[in-house]
């Protein structure tokens, strides 16, 4: 039984944040962070620190033994000050000890359920976590599969469901008129995805502390007072406005704390159709982030709506400009009119969201891809070895793509065979 | 309580049906036989073989159990090959030519050695009914015959079309007759069908082939055979040939396409990508320049020569055209052309894991007649179906296999969730845990459980029990030594000189060090068996990845023992999407397990799923 660990409390800046953790080796990864735990169900106060004796923070430990905590399995919980980078690094932490892995969505319910710790009225509540762990995951998916990402994705998923069926093909087709030594194409194949993914997770670590937060995108049409509305809201001059349409020609972002949450404002080109080459492209690339960003805030003077971003539920939409207008329901960013409206409007639906997994999920990510990583190298070095090593190099491989599934999606035998049936004539 | 006449009828003497009667009758149930005519049991419809990868694993698997194929075909086998001998022990298949006739007698002297096994000529016509339950079959003279459990395992009887050409006529194999009113009866059970093809090549006269010109292939030096049991080879030994088509074979097909059934648009069955028809071949594959074409031997006492690869439904002319285009082939005689059929299967996913149809009691399918192709795949169904037939009739507890303990359990899960959309075959690449489901560990997997379901004989438990003491002996001497990185260079066996002591199934996991080595360290290990050494060393090779996937085994058992019950009620879960409300409505998963495998699961799905059950069963004990 692996031990799973997951932030417990609701993400985002708040007084304290709690940590859960809970498995077998919950209360030795609790001491490797805390040096020791305190009696059961008592709270202790502790300093934590990671792997290399860096203090990461003080906190609240409590120790639960199995059969006495939530899930019924030995338990941890930190209480850690409610900081994203503090849970952040405390989660990396937990990430790199052995045997642990985050949990998925649902998981410690379910672990609690399997053990007979939850009453009728609780699995009840439980179909209400179901429709917003959709709703992330759907998310999430668009996020990954949407452009140039969507594309590597696909090109790693075929090269590893090809290096797989070349070795399934010389191991299931021994008789048949199919190569005997497809090693050399195997090695190519595992190396390239290999180092893609090598590429990748040094990418998402230094992107990590950016890109932590909700995304919300602001759109509308030209000069409609988009940047406007992202001065406001950032309270210094981040892009440029000015009453030329199609001023902002690329996609602005400002990171600000919207009441205690981090979230990320894209200030999109304005949505037109235009001649002009680069602003083209401008206009292009705010409909792609507009579409995966976690919330829309659609921006019009009239009723007109921006042709081709459908809105998604929960998305919002204001009428700009009411010191012009006079509308009495609109907003304002010159006079101020309605703006604490549109900020309690977008933290209402991203606490909302924030019932998913936003952190973990990419941290997830990172580590399907850490992992995945590891296996592939030792596919490559069994299948070096040559033939008579093929299944164990299948099975490194296999257990590589099941990594990996998270990324990729799922391989199961069927592509690996389609692949096979395609390639190879078979059939003696 | 009424006395039926049996309690168990398996309708069907091929592979399916003499290993479902036959496991029937060893579970101690009153069997019945019933065959059109006895030289109908264990015929060789297809090619004269039996096992191969994946399939020769199935052969060992129903012999673990103590059922029949894995003996006569030790029997019959007249060229014995272990495919992937050079490869990893987890992928090497046994295989065997096999004599027809021979496996043929062989087969029916099994069925009536068999004291609690009845051998009834005739034909089951239609099915006795009652209120959802099978009580008994009616014989094609009106006799009926009273029973509580059926297993039919009746083929390609479902609408069957032979094809040769342009010509077309109704018929199962060549020569028998389809039954319409039984193929009736399970169109009244609403179970749903799909149609699939198979094609046979023309089968030639060897005595008008030119052998000297072909290269040949022979058997091993060490045969390796099916059985646990079996000790030699019995019959006389032979070689196969081998030759090719070439670029003029491959003409006269292109030329004739039009003729074919397959390629005339008269066959709508899908047939299956791993065994096409040579004008699927020639058509799919253009640019190969040549097709190899085994020339299997059907056995010691007759000329007539199987050549596998080249199956086809072109009319008799044109096979005779394309025949005499090949090397060695030049003057061949066709004995009988090679034809298609077309038939009706009953898609698996309406039966259970005991292979009985959900919707009716006392009913179990088995074979061909589930969308799967092969003879190992048949009678490793019938051996499930058989079991199960004996234990539903007799009100014992199912016997299931899992994905976990062999690879009749990855078919069945793969059947009865998944559906086939091409004739199923077994492939080594279809078990995700293939390095501890091997060929050669068959009985340590699964002997116990025969033994439990009281399936297994006494001449079987003994020989089990002796090997699994002679097996722990030899572990206990290698567990116990205790070797320095200096000591075990001492033997010859290079390793990190880390200061760390290994003991000798350390060594053994190194794919280079030999058995032979050891012995140097621990005398008593001079005694040891050749088979016990090997198998050692097949366990000591995959130790590191078996303990790897242990997790995975663990999980996998639990979401098993979680069962869905039958009228769980999927479109009443909240929160679940409309579409895999859909999905697990039509596939019915009977476990938790079948149902993480239904493509889009998710996580959190199988949460709800697991907590209604919950709710179900506390509702139940309340």
């Amino acid at each position: 039984m692996d031990t799973i660990f997951a932030l417990a409390s609701a993400p985002g800046k708040a007084g304290v944040a709690v940590v859960r953790i809970s498995g077998p080796a919950a209360w030795s990864a609790g001491r490797a962070l805390a040096g020791t735990l305190p009696a059961p169900r008592q709270a202790g106060l502790r300093r934590l620190h990671d792997h290399g004796g860096g203090f990461l923070d003080e906190a609240l430990v409590l120790a639960f033994e199995a059969g006495r905590s939530f899930t019924g399995e030995e338990s941890v919980e930190l209480h850690l000050h409610g900081s994203a980078a503090i849970v952040q690094a405390v989660l990396k932490e937990l990430a790199a000890e052995s045997g642990l892995r985050p949990a998925e969505p649902g998981e410690f319910t379910r672990r609690a359920m399997e053990n007979g710790r939850l009453d009728l009225a609780q699995v009840e509540a439980l179909a209400d976590l179901i429709e917003a762990e959709t709703e992330a995951q759907r998310q999430q998916a668009l996020r990954v599969f949407a452009g140039a990402l969507g594309d590597k994705v696909a090109r790693w998923r075929a090269d590893l469901v090809r290096a797989a069926s070349l070795l399934e093909a010389v191991m299931d087709f021994a008789d048949e008129e199919v190569p005997t030594d497809v090693s050399p194409e195997v090695i190519e194949l595992i190396d390239r995805v290999q180092h893609a993914l090598e590429t990748e997770v040094r990418g998402f670590e230094s992107a990590e502390r950016v890109r932590s937060g909700f995304e919300i995108a602001i759109v509308g049409a030209p000069n409609v007072g988009k940047s406007t509305l992202l001065n406001t809201l950032a309270g210094r001059d981040a892009a440029i406005t000015s009453e030329v349409a199609g001023t902002t020609r690329d996609v602005i972002e400002v990171r600000i704390d919207l009441g205690g949450l981090a979230v990320t404002i894209l200030d999109t080109a304005g949505l037109r159709e235009t001649e002009d080459r680069v602003e083209a492209l401008g206009v292009a690339r705010a409909r792609d982030r507009a579409e995966r960003a976690d919330l829309r805030v659609f921006l019009s003077e009239q009723d007109e709506a921006p042709d081709d971003i459908a809105a998604r539920p929960g998305d919002l939409s204001y009428r700009t400009k009411a010191d012009l207008t006079g509308d009495g329901k609109g907003i304002s960013a010159r006079t101020g009119q309605g703006i604490e409206r549109v900020v309690s409007d977008i933290r209402a639906a991203l606490v909302d969201r924030a019932a998913g997994a936003g952190l973990v999920t990419r941290e997830r990510h990172r580590l399907a891809m850490t992992h995945g990583i590891e296996r592939l190298r030792a596919a490559a070095d069994v299948v070096r070895q040559g033939p008579e090593m093929y299944d164990i190099g299948a099975e490194e491989l296999r257990s590589a793509i099941r990594r990996l599934d998270s990324v990729i999606g799922r391989v199961d035998v069927d592509s690996v065979l389609d692949e096979i049936f395609s390639s190879f004539c078979l059939g003696k | 309580m009424k006395h039926e006449a049996y309690d168990v009828i398996v309708i069907g003497g091929g592979h399916a049906g003499a290993d479902a009667a036959h496991a029937s009758a060893r579970m101690g149930a009153r069997t019945a036989l019933v065959t059109m005519s006895e030289s109908g049991i264990g015929v060789m419809s297809c090619n004269p073989a039996i096992g191969g990868l994946g399939k020769g694993h199935l052969v060992r698997e129903i012999d673990a159990l103590d059922g029949v194929m894995g003996r006569v075909a030790d029997r019959a086998g007249i060229q014995f090959r272990l495919l992937n001998r050079r490869k990893g022990p987890a992928v090497q298949g046994p295989r065997a030519q096999a004599d027809r006739e021979l496996y043929r007698a062989a087969m029916l002297a099994e069925m009536k050695a068999q004291p609690l096994l009845d051998i009834v000529s005739g034909e089951v016509v239609d099915l006795d009914m009652d209120s959802g339950r099978v009580t008994g079959v009616i014989l094609a003279d009106g006799s009926r015959i009273t029973t509580r459990a059926v297993v039919l395992t009746t083929g390609t009887f479902l609408r069957g079309v032979i094809h040769v050409g342009d010509e077309r006529r109704s018929g199962g194999r060549m020569g028998d007759k389809a039954s319409e009113r039984l193929a009736a009866r399970i169109d009244a059970l609403g179970l749903p069908l799909g149609r699939l093809k198979t094609g046979t090549p023309p089968r030639i006269d060897g005595r008008t082939i030119d052998w000297d010109r072909l290269e040949r292939q022979p058997g091993d030096d060490n045969p390796v055979l099916f059985s646990f049991l079996s000790g030699a080879p019995a019959a006389r030994q032979v070689s196969c040939a081998i030759t090719h088509t070439n670029g003029r074979t491959h003409e006269i097909i292109k030329e004739n396409l039009h003729r074919s059934a397959m390629y005339g648009g008269r066959i709508d069955g899908v047939g299956p990508r791993y065994c096409p028809s040579i004008e699927d071949k020639v058509v799919r594959f253009a640019d190969k320049e040549s097709h190899q074409i085994f020339l299997e031997p059907e056995g010691l006492n007759t000329y007539l020569v199987y050549p596998n690869g080249i199956s086809t439904s072109l009319p008799p002319s044109v096979q005779e055209d394309y025949v005499h285009s090949v090397v060695g082939l030049e003057t061949a005689r066709i004995e009988q052309p090679g034809y298609a059929i077309e038939y009706d299967y009953v898609d698996p996913r309406a039966l259970d894991l005991t292979l009985r149809v959900r919707d009716c009691e006392g009913l179990f399918l088995a074979g061909q007649i589930n969308g799967t192709t092969g003879y190992e795949e048949a009678a490793a169904q019938g051996v499930v179906a058989g079991l199960n037939a004996a234990q539903a009739a007799r009100g014992g507890d199912p016997v299931t296999f899992s994905r976990a303990d062999s690879y009749i359990g990855v078919m069945i899960d793969d059947l009865t969730t998944r559906g086939v959309v091409e004739p199923y075959r077994m492939f080594t690449s279809r078990a995700e845990f293939r390095l501890s489901l091997r060929a050669d560990n068959a009985d340590q997997r699964l002997t116990p459980v025969g033994l439990k379901a009281g399936c297994v004989g006494e001449t079987r438990r003994t020989v089990f029990e002796r090997k699994m003491e002679a097996l722990g002996a030899a572990r206990g001497l290698l567990e116990s030594m205790n070797l320095t990185p200096k000591e075990v260079r001492g033997l010859g066996i290079e390793v990190a000189q880390d200061g760390s002591r290994r003991n000798g199934m350390d060594l053994l996991a190194f794919p280079q060090t030999t058995f032979d080595q050891l012995v140097g360290a621990a005398s008593e290990l001079g005694n040891v068996t050749p088979e016990i050494r090997a198998q050692v060393k097949n366990d000591a090779i995959y130790a590191n990845y078996i303990e790897r996937q242990k997790q995975d085994v663990a999980v996998l058992r639990r979401e098993e023992e979680t069962q869905i019950p039958l009228d769980f009620d999927f479109q009443a879960l909240n929160g679940l999407s409309n579409e895999l409300k859909m999905k697990l409505t039509a596939t019915r998963p009977v476990n938790l397990a079948q149902a993480g495998r239904i493509d889009g699961m998710t996580p959190a799905a199988m949460t709800l799923i697991l907590s209604r059950l919950r709710q179900v069963a506390q509702s139940k004990s309340a």
